[in-house]
């Protein structure tokens, strides 16, 4: 089975994955690490980490929460950090809306990076498909290991900081989106619209800013009809 | 117990979050055009996202180490490396320019 499997999927992108999932189980384990300090008890920073699935959002609604912040904004920040996840679901909500199984377990795998991974595939659908489903499956598992073993063990554990590592998630974010960028209207829709969320990051709450981002695909509108896209690609 | 309703409330809104993508999705009809627009959107918010995050976290600069990493493993990925080779050069600049005490 292990063979079969690797065949499907394809040595160039477990690889890929292999990388994600490294970055994914550091992160996993500081927020498991952060839990606890603050006073979580381990089985609510698992069930969080299993039942939320966001990052940033578990991040943000514990830091709050933890602080004196209250029930209200802590739930409140974390779910507006988590709308950039209606414009995802649009974009790639079709590789997994099929049986009631597949959109209820696909809907939960819906990350920056099974979004990014499935983008990433261009226009190969069964290939954007396998992309999205492996890594939404190996990053959940990544994700609930590394909160068990960072809440258990966090305080034996470097500050990821140091090694750097908190440039690992961007990183391949931005190395996903790259080969889409090529595109030309779609550089200029993005470039305008990661302005526009630059911008706006220095009075609104995160969550919103890459929201507005949206914005910069009017940039898409002028002047591009879908004949002359394609014969310029 | 706050805690739990936090995490329940947040896993909750999060899921219907989720599922508001797909079933807007539903409601256009589905040229080559649209889907080229849809595409474009979740990769100008993944841009956003990894250019801001990059730069500002919690709320102040993020201090130069951090982006000139992101910035190392994204030309190496122009040059099409694996993602294994960016990651650990992104990785590696960051650690580099904290430990020369570049923040």
């Amino acid at each position: 089975m292990p063979s079969r499997l690797i065949r499907t999927i394809g040595p160039e992108l477990l690889r890929d994955i292999s990388a994600l999932a490294t970055g994914i189980l550091i992160v996993g384990v500081s927020f498991g690490a952060i839990a606890t300090a603050e006073g979580l008890p381990w089985w609510q920073a698992t069930a969080m980490s299993a039942l939320v699935f966001a990052g940033a959002s578990q991040f943000a609604t514990l830091g709050i929460m933890t602080t004196g912040g209250g029930l209200l904004a802590g739930v409140a920040a974390g779910l507006i950090l988590n709308m950039r996840h209606i414009p995802y679901g649009m974009a790639v909500g079709g590789l997994y809306w099929t049986s009631l199984r597949s959109k209820l377990l696909g809907t939960h795998l819906l990350l920056d990076q099974s979004t990014a991974f499935a983008l990433a595939a261009g226009e190969d659908r069964r290939r954007a498909r396998i992309a999205f489903w492996t890594v939404g499956a190996t990053v959940f598992v990544v994700w609930n290991i590394g909160t068990v073993i960072g809440a258990l063990a966090g305080q034996f554990i470097a500050d990821p900081a140091v090694l750097g590592l908190d440039a690992a998630l961007p990183a391949i974010l931005l190395s996903l989106v790259l080969p889409a960028l090529r595109d030309r209207p779609t550089l200029l829709a993005g470039l305008a619209g990661t302005a526009i969320a630059l911008v706006t990051s220095l009075f609104l709450p995160a969550g919103l800013p890459v929201l507005l981002a949206l914005l910069g695909l009017v940039v898409m509108w002028r002047g591009t009809k879908p004949k002359e896209r394609e014969a310029a690609s | 117990m706050t805690m739990l309703a936090a995490i329940i409330a947040l896993a909750a809104g999060t899921f219907l979050i989720r599922l508001a993508g797909p079933v807007l999705r539903n409601r256009f009809t589905m040229s080559e055009r649209t889907e080229t627009i849809l595409k474009a959107g979740a990769t100008v918010v993944l841009l956003a996202l990894t250019v801001t995050s990059t730069l500002i976290v919690e709320g102040e600069f993020a201090g130069w180490a951090l982006p000139a990493g992101v910035l190392v493993g994204g030309v190496l990925a122009w040059k099409r490396l694996p993602l294994a080779v960016v990651v650990v050069a992104a990785a590696a600049t960051t650690a580099l320019l904290r430990l020369a005490g570049i923040a």
